[in-house]
């Protein structure tokens, strides 16, 4: 077996050195019966060729978004990632590495987890910004128990526009919790009235902006009235390009931002693995959840880098721990810090402007499409059309053409009687060409 | 006129002290400024058009302040990026025997196939009938976790070990809230030895926490589980094989005896890499268990994720699965996103999309690299490894629970550095001038100053001498003592010295900030 240095001569002297007669004799605390006499029920090894067979052909089953005009985001999002960010995340030293407990041994990572915290933090208008979550929908999880955490209290309000499966994250760790938690009504339009949810006993507000549907939300009242209560306001963006050019939830207001970071750095990889990214006050830092890196100094008195704060972690606190978490998403944090660091302030907000220009430029197209509704007054990259037949049926039929077109509505939300409804993404990637075959592609299915 | 003797080839006069370089470098050693030090915010390292003129449409919150991201271009990039990685120790770089995390090879094949565009380039919500081999994967995937451990079904989506944990734990709480009983059962029992990451999950969900000791042996009694049992217990976390490296030699009987008073076995699967191929936790009773497959199926660490943490479950827990889950239809693979679609009775949702997509590649990779007999070398070899170090250096370091077999890791203690002046922490430091990353060290809890070796199958013979070789010579120099500063001061050659964790936890630095111009002025 190509992954395994030892022969059987090196086994035979190992074992005698030991002084047992055979492996099994290192196993003597397994039951007997159970211990199994032969390999389980799997077919046996195979060289590289056979399994790069195996796995071509499943891969070969699926429809990539690159060989398509692809429109579909709700939540995750196809952007170009240069060539050099995959090339730097793939260094041994990078790839094969543990969580940092070693400082001395590990200020590659260390430094480039300080400096994603420092662009975390300038991106999202906050103060401070931890080294990564899981992703953006188990990062508002922990963003809801982080509220109430400092605000002693265990009411949730989740916006209509949150993304559907980011509120069933928050509402199932909240049941099991027994903390409360009202989801306001699927919001289309962007225009619920949020703030009359807001009273004293509201721990935190969860308001995405873009919101799942596109709209741009004005988080400054939510902002006001929150904290007028005492309550927090806990921003979410699924698409952190949008930063570039929206005003950033800090400056709006926010006391907690959390939002999903795949965009920049990470491929869509059928939903991970992705990057939380989590950013707070200074003030409330003892509170936060995850990895955090700090800078201090070395015997010699240089400048150096560790994790910090650990007395917050599960590892020191235990059951009193800020959140049960151990890893984090460090490689695609690596991917996303790199990214951003190729882009700069400059290349990120070309970027968005891209992202933003095409989208327009395809609203415009679908709206003079008969049978289709552009629903949005305010977008980024995304926006909701509401078309004469379920969207479900017109997103099987434009597959069936070879376009992706989008994520029906009623794939998050069933049972809403939203099945009209398509949610459509455009970014960097997409051409006019692109946006001609969707065009074309739904004329004829509608 | 030429020059017929050409350079010079003779290696130089030797014994000159070495000159402190104008840079601060030490020829490879490279000296690496913060992005913030050395980029510009006009620079970037992307090219892309702008985009023709446009009425933004952005209801009023176009953004007005800067955003403060330095760029660098392409090349600078890669430098910055390759010499922070020379300041890494990863497996490639040498013998990384971090107990309990499992830092075995991490094959690149396994790299090459998650990067298969069909993987790697689509989309969560396409079409379901435009990801079949998608789902094919996750169900080959799922296949081969119940195989391997004989439970009846996998939640695939949780994120991370201890993502994995709080999975099985909700499940574990659907349960008892279906039978009724969620008012009356909310205790959790967790051996003093078990993971932070055990009694923080059980914590976060409601369920109060109570230790069970372990025994002199380092293992769980079954009696001492008994004298905590009664109709409040919800649940055991007991971690097999545990963090001292040791196989529960009662777990059978623990199992039973949860079981008997309507509570549920939660195994932390953590070091389920000591027994692939070798033993089922389905057979010892198992309810629900997290996989590691960072871990256990070589995932890469990736410097601290993405990990993975699909678990299995028995059949009385299967029901409660969360959704997402992917099951075989009539027309192909169909998937599951809520409670709707099915009649089972899916607890809720871990995640946004279907979890580890990415790892899910690598770690099917792997079994089908390694295959059934594979996966049981594996396991024999790194039982072999972590014994073969314990009888190496079993006569100079101290062995907490007896000189008797151990898993897949060892566990020593610091009984045998007393009065020596040197701590476990000094011997992970000059383990570090030696070439080696340090073992894991003060972990577990139930043992002073605990030092746990874990080899893994990667180590060839010839390095684990070298290892061994190597700890038996710092053992015997801290023993004699004559040398303490090679301990206390080490490590020595590392791209840092010992860092002060103190101050940084006391003042928190957290990011960059631009130097104040009074301060600048000053210097």
């Amino acid at each position: 077996m190509r992954y395994l240095p030892l022969s059987d001569t090196d086994r035979s002297e190992m074992l005698a050195r030991i002084g047992v007669k055979n492996v099994d004799e290192l196993f003597a605390d397994v039951p007997k019966n159970l211990l199994l006499k032969e390999p389980v029920d799997l077919p046996r090894r195979k060289g590289e060729l056979e399994v790069e067979r195996i796995l071509s052909r499943m891969s070969s089953r699926n429809v990539t978004a690159s060989s398509v005009p692809f429109f579909v985001g709700a939540g995750a999002y196809k952007h170009h990632v240069p060539a050099t960010v995959d090339h730097l995340i793939q260094r041994s030293e990078f790839l094969t590495s543990y969580t940092p407990y070693q400082p001395e041994i590990a200020q590659g990572t260390l430094q480039y987890l300080f400096e994603f915290q420092t662009q975390v933090a300038a991106l999202t208008g906050m103060e401070v910004a931890n080294a990564s979550m899981y992703d953006g929908s188990t990062g508002t999880g922990e963003a809801v128990l982080m509220a109430h955490r400092v605000t002693k209290r265990r009411k949730a309000v989740l916006s209509g526009g949150l993304h559907p499966h980011y509120a069933e994250v928050v509402r199932t760790l909240s049941d099991m919790a027994s903390d409360a938690v009202v989801t306001m009504k699927p919001d289309v339009a962007g225009n619920e009235d949020i703030l009359s949810q807001i009273d004293d006993e509201t721990s935190c507000v969860v308001v995405q902006s873009p919101d799942v549907f596109g709209n741009l939300r004005d988080l400054r009242p939510i902002a006001e009235k929150a904290h007028k209560h005492g309550a927090l306001l806990i921003a979410v963006f699924t698409e952190v390009v949008s930063l570039g050019l929206v005003a950033s939830p800090g400056s709006q207001g926010a006391d907690i931002v959390v939002g999903e970071g795949q965009s920049i750095g990470n491929a869509l990889n059928f939903g991970g693995p992705y990057v939380g990214l989590f950013a707070t006050q200074s003030k409330f830092i003892r509170q936060m959840p995850g990895r955090l890196c700090g800078e201090t100094v070395d015997a010699d008195g240089n400048r150096g880098f560790v994790l910090t704060l650990s007395t917050r972690e599960q590892h020191i606190r235990r059951d009193k721990a800020t959140s049960n978490i151990c890893t984090n998403s460090g490689l695609c944090a690596l991917a996303f810090t790199i990214h951003m660091t190729l882009l700069g302030e400059a290349g990120l907000k070309r970027l968005a402007r891209v992202n933003h220009a095409n989208a327009i430029k395809l609203a415009d197209l679908l709206a003079g499409v008969k049978g289709v509704e552009v629903l949005n007054k305010s977008f980024f990259n995304e926006f909701t059309v509401k078309l004469s037949k379920p969207a479900a049926e017109v997103v099987e039929a434009l597959a069936r053409k070879g376009v992706l077109a989008g994520v029906p509505v009623s794939r998050l939300l069933p049972g809403a009687d939203l099945e009209n409804l398509l949610l459509v993404a455009s970014t960097e990637v997409n051409t006019d060409d692109d946006r001609a075959a969707f065009v074309a592609a739904l004329k004829e299915v509608l | 006129m030429l020059n017929r003797q050409g350079r010079p080839t003779a290696a130089g006069e030797a014994g000159t002290q070495a000159h402190p370089t104008f840079t601060g470098n030490k020829a490879l050693a490279q000296i690496e400024p913060l992005l913030f030090e050395i980029g510009r915010h006009d620079t970037t390292g992307v090219d892309i058009d702008e985009p023709e003129a446009f009425t933004p449409r952005l209801g009023g919150l176009e953004r007005k302040e800067a955003i403060g991201l330095p760029g660098l271009s392409e090349p600078e990039t890669m430098r910055h990026y390759v010499r922070l990685s020379q300041m890494n120790y990863g497996i490639d770089t040498g013998l990384f025997p971090l107990g309990s995390c499992t830092m075995k090879h991490n094959a690149r094949l396994n790299e090459r196939m998650a990067r298969l565009p069909g993987f790697s380039d689509v989309h969560p919500l396409q079409p379901v009938s435009t990801v079949q081999g998608a789902l094919e994967l996750m169900s080959e995937l799922g296949r081969y976790l119940m195989t391997l451990t004989n439970m009846k079904a996998v939640a695939l989506s949780p994120k991370a070990g201890a993502h994995g944990e709080l999975c099985g734990m909700m499940a574990i709480k659907a349960a008892i809230e279906a039978k009724g009983e969620g008012k009356t059962r909310n205790v959790v029992l967790v051996p003093d030895s078990a993971h932070g990451t055990n009694p923080a999950t059980a914590a976060l969900i409601g369920f109060v926490v109570k230790p069970v000791p372990a025994r002199d042996d380092g293992s769980v009694h079954v009696e001492d589980v008994k004298k905590l049992l009664g109709p409040d217990v919800a649940a055991i976390m007991l971690t097999n094989p545990n963090t001292c490296g040791l196989f529960e030699p009662q777990v059978v009987e623990i199992a039973k005896a949860i079981h008997d008073v309507g509570a549920y076995f939660y195994c932390d699967g953590a070091n389920f890499n000591a027994i692939v191929g070798k033993a089922k936790p389905g057979d010892l009773g198992v309810d629900a268990m997290h996989i590691n497959l960072h871990k256990t199926f070589s995932t890469p660490h990736g410097g601290g994720g993405p990990g993975s943490g699909p678990v299995v479950l028995s059949e009385r827990l299967a029901p409660f699965a969360p959704v997402p889950f992917v099951r075989a239809g009539k027309n192909g693979f169909e998937l599951v996103e809520q409670a709707s679609d099915t009649d089972e009775k899916p607890f809720g949702r871990m995640t946004a999309f279907h979890g580890q997509m990415g790892m899910y590649v690598r770690a099917l990779s792997y079994m089908l690299s390694h295959g059934s007999d594979g996966m049981k070398q594996a396991s024999e070899d790194a039982v072999l490894n972590a014994n073969y170090i314990r009888a190496g250096l079993s006569d100079l370091m101290s062995l907490p629970f007896g000189n008797k077999p151990c898993m897949h890791e060892v566990l020593f203690d610091d009984a045998w550095l007393k009065d020596t002046g040197v701590t476990t922490l000094d011997i992970a430091k000059a383990m570090i001038d030696e070439g080696y990353h340090p073992m894991t060290m003060y972990f577990p809890l139930v043992v002073h100053g605990a030092m746990l070796i874990e080899p893994t199958e990667s180590e060839s013979k010839a390095s684990l001498d070298l290892f061994i070789a190597t700890l038996r010579d710092l053992a015997m120099a801290a023993k004699t003592g004559n040398d303490k500063e090679r301990f206390t001061g080490a490590p020595h050659h590392a791209p840092r010295r010992r860092l002060d964790e103190t101050r940084a936890a006391r003042n928190p630095i957290l990011k960059w900030t631009p130097p104040s111009p009074v301060a600048e002025a000053a210097e």
